[in-house]
């Protein structure tokens, strides 16, 4: 977008729409839209409240683990199956399966089987997060070049050299772009499962605000809430464009 | 053989052309007799597409003006077609759809505009591929679909940018060939840009050698006297061989 | 042959899968946790008595209506981005941001806002579906081969019959996948609102087996929407694959 030669940077309009949420929360429309600066305020005060931190801290605990875990088990898996036809043919449908399911249904069953707490929720995380890190990881190992591969044993690399020196470095674009959708989709995973199982985290939080109609103190923590996961996937995105320069000239 | 100057079916006048900081083309002005083939020939990235473009009214010159039979250009028009040098063919459209495309977008009617695509699917060759889709096809075959949906619009003025380039050689050859029977047949003005020296003289009554940025019209070279020999004599004729020792002469210095 | 392979491996893998939860059934792991085939039959019953079909009726009506509405909402709206650099300054950062956010977290407003009847349910499943929907399409607009839209001017092709005959033809293998991906999204969302709003449909058999310990039947209902969600869209990708064969490689430029 340019007004007259001036190119307005990306994202910019944002400001437009807050300046516009402002109007709309002044003008009082609706009461379950207060003013951004209202909002604003609120975030403020509540920011250093133990209940705030508190939650806060539990989600992010809640989601390195979850994610943790997805990549630790995810790259392996996914590596194992692109270099095994074996493996892969034995997984493939499961991973597709689980790529496409409607995770939320598994919630409850995470519920009865490890309780209405934080080891729920990092499974609930874990689950959202796996399927397209094996995915990618696996297909980051299904193109490596074959003359690589050969290169490598024809210097005589010993199969765990050629595995972090080659297949690793090689299938790293693909794998960070997985990764990166993985921990887009384990935020939600971690909010869903927070949501469902009400007790921990922000969504007793949510319970807490919209059972007492506090609606500044709501949409302060979803203001919070989003700015982290949309700052989280472009600083992914990021680092994924550092690494991939090199992914279009293997 | 040759139309008298006069006869001037298009002409470019002092044509810049600046994309940002970097200057396309300059000052560039030359005429496009009726009916005879005209090449650009010039090193990579001087500027031959842009001053395509500019002429099928694709894109706006900075300064300067394009005629066309005496009106100025504004944009693209009726009296121009295009053959794209990488097809630009709808790959969800079948061969007959995509002669047929730019007929369509005039908004003639289905059997009409058929009946005329039809035709021109003969003529470049394709007869029997009609309900074939683009990527069911060669590269060559491809060009071909180009060049009838180019011609069935019946535009007097055929713009060619690098049509040729994206089929292999012997089709390229026979191409050339059948291009020199097109120029003779069809009363019209073609504008060809390549890459190929060769290839300009052999199809060309007029090679315009355009210099690097900013481009202008460095020399026009009229290549005649071997034109009624036959296809197959004129690779073969002393003064082809001279005219592209000579062009090549002038362009190896840009090379370097 | 080689496809007799993959269909027996699958075969085998499927069968380790289900001989390890029978296993891990009886032994038992959990008080929680029934056999395959304890699971089996309890899905068998509400199929025979079709309570099954009735949830699954409750369950597809908010993901139905969501869905239509967001194909529509954001078709539309993605074309517009995709067509103009102003809309496409002012729309996109929405959507990037509701992408990337998560935006399950807007239920508990919804719910006060809509009730907690069809509304918000429709409502959960538009937000979980729209955001890949507009950016799927606006992005394939943008990334028309601009060869194609030069050659529907210069054959003269008015603004409108280049949207309509070679831009949207052009975009719709990406709109579609986009489509995929939404009503991928919108089971999520249904689910999700049906567990977290009231329960109906599915959801309802999930928390009321839940409450009465009733394993079997609650496995049951899960292992049924999982499935019915994955066939789905598998028949979405047959769909896909089917309609547009010729577009992905027609495109001269990958010759
Ligand atoms: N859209 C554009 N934006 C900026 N610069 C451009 C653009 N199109 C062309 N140029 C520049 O203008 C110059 C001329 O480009 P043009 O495509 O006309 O060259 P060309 O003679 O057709 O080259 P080639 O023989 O490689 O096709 C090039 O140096 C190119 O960098
Ligand atoms: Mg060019």
């Amino acid at each position: 977008m340019t007004i007259h030669g001036y190119r307005l940077p990306a994202m910019s309009s944002l400001v437009l729409w807050a300046v516009l949420w402002e109007i709309v929360g002044r003008s009082g429309l609706t009461f379950f839209i207060p003013p951004l600066s209202e909002v604003l305020q609120t975030l403020f005060q509540i920011i250093g409240t133990p209940a705030f931190q508190n939650a806060l801290q539990e989600t992010v605990v809640a989601f390195l683990a979850g994610i943790l875990a997805a990549v630790a088990i995810g790259i392996p898996v996914g590596i194992l199956m692109g270099k095994s036809r074996l493996v892969d043919e034995m997984l493939l449908p499961w991973v597709n399966m689980f790529l496409s399911a409607p995770l939320t249904a598994l919630v409850p069953v995470l519920m009865v089987l490890f309780g209405f707490g934080m080891k729920s929720i990092v499974i609930t995380t874990t689950l959202f997060a796996i399927w397209i890190i094996i995915l990618n990881s696996r297909a980051g190992v299904k193109q490596i070049d074959r003359s690589l591969v050969e290169m490598a044993r024809s210097f005589g690399a010993s199969p765990l050299d050629a595995f972090y020196k080659v297949y690793f470095w090689a299938a790293l674009p693909e794998i960070l772009g997985g990764v990166r959708i993985g921990v887009i989709r384990g935020v939600k995973g971690v909010i869903i499962g927070q949501l469902l199982i009400s007790v921990v985290g922000f969504g007793a939080l949510f319970e807490l605000y919209s059972s007492n109609f506090l609606m500044s103190h709501f949409w302060a923590v979803l203001l919070v809430l989003f700015a982290m996961a949309f700052a989280l996937s472009e600083l992914l995105a990021h680092l994924e464009r550092r690494v991939s320069y090199y992914a279009a000239k293997r | 053989m040759r139309t008298p100057a006069s006869e001037i079916a298009v002409t470019a006048r002092r044509i810049s052309k600046n994309y940002g900081a970097v200057e396309a083309l300059r000052n560039l002005s030359l005429d496009f007799p009726r009916g005879q083939l005209t090449s650009l020939l010039g090193p990579s990235g001087c500027g031959k597409t842009t001053l395509l473009k500019i002429i099928a009214g694709l894109l706006e010159p900075t300064s300067g003006e394009v005629e066309v039979n005496g009106k100025a250009v504004t944009g693209p028009g009726p009296d121009r077609a295009f053959v794209f040098q990488d097809f630009a063919l709808l790959p969800w459209a079948n061969v007959l759809r995509n002669v047929a495309f730019g007929l369509e977008l005039r908004g003639i009617a289905r059997s009409e505009r058929e009946a005329i695509a039809e035709g021109y699917i003969r003529n470049v060759g394709l007869a029997g591929f009609e309900a074939s889709y683009p990527h069911e096809l060669s590269g060559g075959m491809r060009q071909r679909v180009g060049l009838a949906r180019a011609l069935s619009v019946d535009a007097q003025v055929l713009l060619m940018d690098e049509p040729f380039s994206a089929v292999d050689e012997q089709t390229r050859r026979k191409f050339q060939e059948d291009l020199l029977s097109l120029v003779q047949r069809e009363a019209k003005t073609f504008i060809f840009v390549t890459h190929s020296i060769e290839e300009a003289v052999y199809v060309s009554d007029q090679i315009a050698i355009l210099l690097p940025r900013p481009s202008r019209v460095s020399e026009i070279i009229r290549p005649g006297g071997f034109r009624n020999k036959g296809a197959d004599q004129i690779r073969r004729d002393p003064e082809y061989l001279d005219i592209v020792d000579e062009i090549w002469a002038s362009l190896r210095r840009y090379v370097e | 042959m080689m496809p007799q392979r993959s269909l027996m491996l699958t075969l085998l893998s499927a069968g380790l899968v289900f001989g390890a939860w029978q296993i891990a059934g009886m032994i038992p792991v959990s008080y929680a946790f029934p056999t395959f085939l304890e699971t089996m039959s309890a899905l068998l019953r509400m199929v025979l008595d079709g309570t099954l079909f009735v949830a699954f009726g409750e369950t597809l009506k908010p993901l139905l209506v969501g869905i239509a509405i967001s194909a529509a909402l954001g078709i539309g709206l993605g074309l517009w981005i995709g067509l103009s650099s102003w809309f496409d300054w002012l729309f996109s950062p929405i959507f990037i941001v509701m992408q990337a956010a998560p935006l399950a977290a807007l239920i508990p407003l919804l719910v006060m806002v809509y009730g907690i009847g069809l509304t918000s349910k429709v409502f959960v499943v538009c937000i979980m579906a729209m955001p890949v929907i507009v950016l799927n399409t606006s992005g394939a607009v943008r990334n028309t081969p601009t060869p194609l839209k030069e050659m529907g001017r210069s054959f003269l092709g008015s603004e409108r019959d280049i949207v309509l005959k070679i831009i949207l033809p052009a975009a719709s293998p990406i709109i579609f996948s986009g489509l995929r991906l939404g009503v991928s999204a919108g089971f999520i969302g249904a689910v999700l609102a049906e567990l977290k709003i009231t329960p109906t449909g599915v959801g309802d058999i999930i928390s009321y087996s839940r409450s009465i310990a009733d394993y079997p039947s609650m496995y049951a209902a899960i292992f049924s929407i999982i499935v019915l969600a994955v066939l789905f869209l598998n028949l979405l990708e047959r769909l896909e694959d089917f309609l547009f064969e010729g577009n992905n490689r027609g495109y001269a430029s990958d010759t």
